[in-house]
């Protein structure tokens, strides 16, 4: 399911009689269990290309695999249920449910998924233990450090075992303490689940975590390399 | 965890702007509290309405022949009036059971002469059936066996330029066709504030009656009242069974007798449900601003719910819990305070000012009770549920146009 495949991917944006492309003939491969940075400076389309593998947004053309699934081509009801049973979001800003306690935001993606109570009680505090958060399930998000609510949302992210995390920008917002703690965190999850990761940055100190680093420019991919 | 997360979402979520919620909920208190209190008033004032016109004159329930009701004619008689009303009083233990006959004569005193309906009653069981004997003003009522004695109504006494112990003669047509003729002597004068009655009916003992119109022992109805308006209904189907199937007398209900009265209560009740209908609209225009703001705030909040894979219906389903929170909030609510004041109000009653000299006036209590019964306690409050139900149907739906992309870039 998981090995990714996009084609000749081209979005463009329409800003008053002005055409931005955000992406311009995209090709890339990612397999199953890949570590993948995507750097470039703002605006190089880093965010539209993690949009359109995630199936936030549709390409103007090409075409994305996913596995077997063209996910470009699926209804908006297949691909909700698409992101919320296989991919992971992180976003820069965290984007928790401001009135639900740290364990409640892990276990309502659950609920959604229709995991029963008593299963979502016991993975939601595992989880919030592998990532570090043992002792401040009860906090909400506005109890907890810029770094310990980016530590929920990728417990969020990953608690319904997706085959891939779409972070983006994820340590924008962390001092480099938390950044680390959490770029280890994605390492270890990356190898004990063997879930894949692509992860949108244009800090440096992230890039050096990657095993495979792809620089973007204007909506194009200039390099790609492993590490 | 016995709450599901998303009634506690739903829940919590209510509570981020606490006094919005609380001046939407309170919305709906004040009009659940408003609503059961004027429909219970009304249901109570309507009560009162029918008990009080039925109890004046027509009584609940009439036996007649089955003609007399819509020919009110001499001929159209029950016979043996007094014996079948002492078997029905015998066999349902009612008391409040009483003959009359009637017919119309022309009233002449020295100085003028008017038309009038003339009734012949039992002087011991009218004052059980009817109010009209307690409501003699001046003299006193019939007495029992008491021939050549008449009262009238007092827009009568004056018309006829008449007083207690004047003479009175009237002249009409008996029950075979014959002249009937008497000369009777004024007791009393009864005030009913009902202007049909006071200015056109007379009443004398019904054997007196008989004697003068030639009816032997016919009478032209029966008058039964029940114990309790409530009562009706079983009473009525205890009198059909006594009655077996007997074609020449018909029973006849009070809607029967008094058409008027049900569509005077539904004509108002028309009148009242509009201020009703714009109470519930105005709330649901609150619960409508109150929710599409909110949904407004959270724009961002429900993209990153669908980023993460959460269908619009679901988002619009949160919606509406939480509105059916509020909603359940603003009924039990609303629902106990109209519960106080209810019953506060069918202890000491409610008026408003000048409504005493009007119940003076018009043989009415001085005070309305509310009626409290399962309709006055829920009509208001369960249309004020849907009203805000509806409302909230359209910030819920609205999510339906929602991107996660565009929803995330909102602040
Ligand atoms: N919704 C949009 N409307 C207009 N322009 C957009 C929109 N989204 C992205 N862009 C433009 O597309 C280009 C790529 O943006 P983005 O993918 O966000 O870059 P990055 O994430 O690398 O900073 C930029 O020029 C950006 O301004
Ligand atoms: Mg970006």
């Amino acid at each position: 399911m998981s090995s990714i495949r996009c084609r000749q991917l081209c979005k463009t944006f329409k800003q008053g009689d002005e055409i931005i492309t955000g992406l311009d003939h995209v090709d890339i491969d990612i397999e199953e269990g890949e570590f993948v940075c995507l750097s470039g400076p703002s605006g190089s389309g880093k965010t539209t290309l993690l949009n359109a593998i995630g199936g936030l947004d549709t390409p103007d053309s090409g075409e994305i695999h996913m596995g077997d699934i063209r996910i470009d081509r699926l209804e908006r009801g297949p691909l909700a249920d698409m992101r919320l049973h296989h991919i992971g979001f992180v976003f820069q800003s965290y984007n928790l449910i401001p009135v639900l306690s740290a364990r409640e935001n892990v276990e309502f993606v659950m609920q959604v998924q229709g995991v029963p109570a008593a299963q979502r009680s016991r993975k939601s505090l595992e989880i919030l233990r592998e990532v570090g958060l043992e002792g401040m399930e009860n906090r909400r998000p506005a109890q907890l450090s810029g770094g310990q609510q980016q530590r929920v949302a990728v417990a969020r992210a990953i608690v319904t075992h997706p085959d891939l995390v779409l972070a983006d920008e994820p340590t924008a917002n962390l001092d480099s303490v938390a950044a680390s703690h959490l770029m280890d965190l994605f390492v270890e999850l990356n190898q004990h689940h063997r879930i894949t990761f692509v992860i949108a940055t244009h800090d440096k100190r992230v890039m050096s975590y990657a095993r495979r680093l792809i620089k973007m420019q204007d909506g194009k991919i200039i390099s790609d390399e492993p590490q | 965890m016995l709450v599901d997360v998303g009634l506690r979402l739903a829940w919590r979520n209510l509570w981020r702007h606490w006094r919005r919620t609380w001046l939407t909920v309170g919305a709906m208190i004040f009009s659940n509290g408003l609503l059961i209190f004027a429909m219970s008033l009304q249901f109570g004032s309507y009560d009162m309405m029918i008990d009080n016109s039925l109890h004046a004159y027509s009584g609940h329930l009439q036996l007649q022949h089955p003609r007399y009701l819509d020919e009110p004619k001499m001929r159209y008689a029950l016979d043996n009036v007094a014996a079948i009303a002492e078997r029905l009083r015998r066999e349902l233990s009612l008391d409040s059971i009483s003959a009359r006959a009637a017919g119309f004569a022309l009233a002449s005193s020295e100085e003028r002469s008017y038309g009038l309906q003339i009734v012949g009653v039992d002087p011991v069981h009218e004052p059980l059936v009817s109010t009209l004997p307690g409501l003699v003003k001046q003299g006193r009522y019939l007495k029992p066996g008491a021939a050549g004695e008449i009262v009238i109504g007092a827009v009568l006494a004056r018309n006829l330029k008449i007083s207690v112990g004047d003479e009175l003669t009237f002249l009409g047509s008996g029950f075979d066709d014959s002249f009937a003729a008497g000369i009777v002597t004024v007791v009393g004068i009864f005030e009913s504030g009902m202007a049909d009655l006071d200015r056109a009916l007379a009443q004398v003992e019904l054997g007196y009656f008989q004697d003068v119109f030639a009816m032997q022992d016919r009478g032209h109805s029966l008058i039964v009242r029940a114990r309790n308006i409530d009562d009706v209904e079983s009473l009525q189907a205890q009198v059909k069974a006594l009655l077996e199937s007997n074609q020449d007398i018909s029973l006849r209900h009070w809607e029967e007798l008094q058409p008027g009265l049900r569509q005077a209560i539904q004509a108002d009740m028309a009148s009242n449900s509009f201020m009703y209908v714009v109470l519930v609209v105005l709330v649901a225009f609150s619960v409508l601003n109150t929710q599409l703001m909110s949904v407004l705030e959270r724009t961002r909040e429900f993209g990153t719910m669908m980023a993460l894979g959460l269908q619009p219906a679901r988002l619009s389903r949160l919606v509406m819990l939480e509105t059916a929170l509020m909603t359940a909030l603003g009924l039990v609510l609303g629902i106990a305070v109209g519960l106080v004041v209810n019953l506060y109000l069918s202890r000491v009653g409610f008026s408003y000012p000048g409504m005493d000299e009007v119940a003076l006036k018009f043989n009415l209590p001085e005070r309305i009770y509310p009626a409290i019964s399962l309709a006055s306690m829920t009509l208001g409050p369960a249309a004020v549920a849907i009203g805000s139900l509806l409302a909230a149907l359209y910030p819920a739906l609205r999510l339906y146009l929602l991107t996660p992309i565009e929803a995330m870039r909102a602040v």
